[in-house]
């Protein structure tokens, strides 16, 4: 029940995100970006094509992440139900393929154009 | 107890006389008392005697042939009690502690109302009769062991408990010492059966005749089926239903008449009207609100009539899921913005309007405006225990009404109607415009959200919601899981059946087995039961597959099988972080990975249609409609879907 209301912090949030700019980011590998993106547990709230996750309270990541300097913000010290990913246990190397890895994603067809979701 | 002639002697008395006999004969010498003692002592034996009484007997004087059959028993009579009732089923994996019960179900009562399910595991048992009673809205039976049964019956009896659900449990056992048989016996009895779950059950007895289980019985009956409903416990006795009970002596079965259920004190009702009249923002929020069909209607007509947005927090099926004033999906933003809350039923009224943030520090704080009136209406209020800590953080309210919400509504409509004037009925129908071009906003997200991962494998959660409901919309269906969210954003739920909310108390182990009793229930009106189950949930007793196919119950199971508890991980997950060790060990004793469960295959071992895994989103339509072929031709099918975690 509760679940429905984490879902709803979640859509806020990602309603609110910036999503267009990159920032500074620094080049990364997006191939071991998803590795580590399952390694390190975001999949887990955030789904393995970081779409989100129902229930978690946890946005959309990709493929238009928040700002650089925003995201490692967040991750680092996260001001909601996120864990903490302090530099002690991922590094800002590895942050920055996670980074490549969201930006990756690609962008699914409009939804009018899904037949499933328009019954 | 009178007795007649041909059954006075009681089963005590006769086993006495019977072994006196022997006795008597082998102090007799020679080989034919010896033979004689034997074989009396093999007749102690079948008939259920311990053999120690044998030494222990007096010798009492030879007396006419030993009585050994019975024509009826207290069980007969217990069985009269549970038609009295209406019971349609009894749910029980079998016991010695109730083998007469049992054989009078079977014989005396010609399996029919009640009907023997046959159940691997009590648990089992317990969440059928949850699950229907959140169909039907009665109870139905179950019968265990007072010992082993019941301790495996426990977890599901609280799930209930925290459900609000009424399950009627008949617990067998042997009260008289000198009545058990040596060895098992012991272990399977106990002085006070009920005592294990008596902190999660709202009443139990040990009836020591079978007047008293009479009365006891339908008193039990009458207590789980008035609200709040919960799980009820009668303790059978061992003695009691195998004890002769000549028909002279069949006691009366007292009249049932259900209690109404309590309705709101009518001064706290205008007020409350009031309020959410005079409200510019007022929001209903509904949780296990609707018993009945009617409840459903009446959440309606409350809404429309105050056009105010309704959060539906899914606990029973409160309101549809596409009448533009269902805002569940703007919930945080209409709670923020409210002026006055209506809680009905609501389990965890603080935890709604409160954030909650679960770090190191662990914090809250409110997430109402300050002034914000909140009401609540609920019969949690009425019936509460300590030791279990369901009842949730204490909320603060305006005001509270120990009442149950749907037969307060009524009331509380009429109250609302005779304050509304034609200004605020043009302002509420400005509201209602306002609310229902929000609404339609919000499901154009909704399906936007959906579309991310669409051709993903392992399978979106959404992906797979949207196949299934492409498959069933058109037909008369019956959500009997937990809706895991996307069916309820994306499917048009406007019939009360069509979901059966949570397991209450989320022990894991509620779902298969409680979708199995909704689909039970489901079966008489022909509707196609839909469950979407978990594999961790499936795992704690997948015997619930050869039930649903011994028993020819209808029920599409469409797996989520994200190979994981998967909640689990994200704890381990989030303490791992916190102590910045290694974070990638959260699939440690959490994952069921290695080898992977071939659910399909688990299915067609117990007689199941099987499919899957299924990991291509392509290919699971196509499987899905197969698997309701067979579920159209009354039996379970399985198709297994491996899936992204939530």
């Amino acid at each position: 029940m509760r679940c429905l209301i984490l879902f709803a912090i979640a859509a806020a949030l990602a309603a609110q995100a910036p999503e267009t700019k990159s920032g500074n980011a620094p080049s990364g590998n997006a191939q071991h970006g998803q590795k580590i993106f399952a390694d390190y547990g975001c999949y887990q709230c955030h789904g393995r094509e970081a779409q989100g996750g129902l229930g978690t309270g946890a946005p959309k990541l990709g493929p238009r992440p928040i700002v650089w300097a925003a995201f490692t913000r967040y991750v680092r010290q996260p001001t909601g139900q996120m864990p903490p990913y302090t530099s002690k246990v991922v590094s800002d190397q590895d942050l920055a393929d996670i980074y490549a890895f969201l930006q990756s994603r690609v962008a699914p067809p409009p939804a009018k154009s899904i037949p499933l979701l328009n019954n | 107890m009178a007795r007649s002639k041909k059954t006075s002697v009681g089963r005590r008395n006769f086993l006495k006389g019977a072994v006196g006999g022997a006795a008597a004969l082998a102090a007799g010498g020679g080989a034919k008392a010896q033979q004689a003692q034997a074989q009396t002592q093999a007749q102690v034996q079948r008939s259920g005697a311990a053999p120690v009484l044998a030494k222990e007997a007096d010798p009492p004087a030879l007396s006419g042939a030993e009585v050994l059959v019975e024509d009826l028993s207290g069980s007969d009579f217990m069985v009269d009690v549970m038609k009295s009732l209406g019971f349609e089923y009894l749910c029980a994996n079998p016991g010695s502690s109730f083998r007469g019960f049992h054989e009078s179900i079977v014989n005396y009562g010609k399996n029919h109302a009640p009907e023997f399910i046959t159940c691997c595991h009590e648990e089992s048992s317990i969440a059928m009769a949850h699950g229907y009673s959140k169909i039907e809205g009665k109870p139905l039976a179950v019968a265990v062991h007072g010992t082993v049964g019941l301790q495996h019956a426990a977890m599901a009896i609280y799930n209930a408990f925290c459900d609000r659900a009424p399950v009627y449990i008949v617990a067998g056992n042997s009260i008289d010492v000198t009545q058990r048989r040596p060895g098992v016996e012991w272990d399977h009895s106990v002085q006070d059966a009920a005592s294990i779950v008596r902190d999660f059950t709202k009443w139990d007895d040990l009836p020591i005749s079978l007047p008293h289980f009479a009365e006891s019985a339908v008193r039990a009956y009458k207590i789980a089926t008035t609200p709040p409903m919960l799980p009820v416990l009668i303790v059978a006795d061992g003695d009691l239903q195998e004890r002769p009970m000549p028909p002279s002596e069949r006691p009366r079965i007292p009249k049932l008449t259900l209690s109404g259920p309590p309705q709101g004190d009518s001064a706290a009702v205008n007020e409350a009207a009031r309020l959410l009249v005079a409200a510019e923002n007022p929001v209903i929020i509904a949780d296990r609100t609707a018993r009945t069909a009617a409840g459903l209607k009446l959440m309606i007509e409350l809404a429309e009539t105050l056009q105010s947005p309704v959060i539906e927090q899914s606990g029973r099926m409160n309101f549809p899921s596409r009448h533009p004033l269902n805002h569940t999906e703007r919930s945080r933003a209409l709670i923020a913005n409210a002026d006055v809350i209506l809680g009905l039923e609501v389990a965890d009224l603080w935890g709604t309007v409160n954030a909650y943030r679960d770090q190191l520090h662990r914090s809250s704080r409110p997430i109402l405006k300050p002034g914000t009136k909140v009401i609540s209406v609920t019969a949690l209020d009425l019936y509460m225990k300590s030791n279990y800590q369901d009842f949730q953080r204490y909320p603060e309210v305006d005001i509270s009404m120990a009442a149950d919400s749907e037969a307060t509504l009524p009331s509380l409509i009429e109250a609302c109607k005779r304050l509304i004037n034609g200004d605020k009925k043009r302002a509420f129908e400005d509201r209602g415009m306002k609310l229902a071009a929000a609404h339609a906003e919000a499901h154009e997200r909704v399906k936007t959200e959906a579309s991310y991962a669409w051709d993903a494998s392992p399978i979106s959660t959404a992906r797979m919601a949207a196949e299934l409901w492409a498959q069933i919309k058109d037909k008369d269906w019956s959500l009997v899981s937990n809706s895991g969210g996307w069916p309820m954003r994306l499917w048009n739920f406007d019939k009360y059946h069509q979901h059966i909310g949570g397991s209450g108390g989320a022990g894991v182990g509620y779902g298969a087995p409680a979708a199995l009793g909704a689909a039970l229930a489901n079966k008489k009106y022909g509707r196609l039961s839909v469950n979407i189950q978990n594999d961790g949930d499936l795992m704690y007793a997948p015997g619930v597959l050869w039930t649903s196919a011994h028993h020819r119950i209808p029920l599409l199971s469409v797996m989520h099988n994200n190979r994981a508890y998967h909640q689990e991980v994200m704890h381990l997950q989030r303490m791992a972080n916190r102590h910045q060790r290694d974070i990638t060990t959260a699939s440690i004793g959490t994952t069921l990975l290695d080898p992977n469960i071939d659910f399909a295959t688990v299915a067609r071992g117990m007689g199941v249609h099987g499919e899957g895994p299924i990991t291509d989103p392509k290919d699971l339509g196509p499987a899905i409609k197969r698997a309701i072929e067979v579920v159209e031709r009354g039996e379970p099918a399985l198709v297994d879907v491996v899936t992204q975690p939530r």
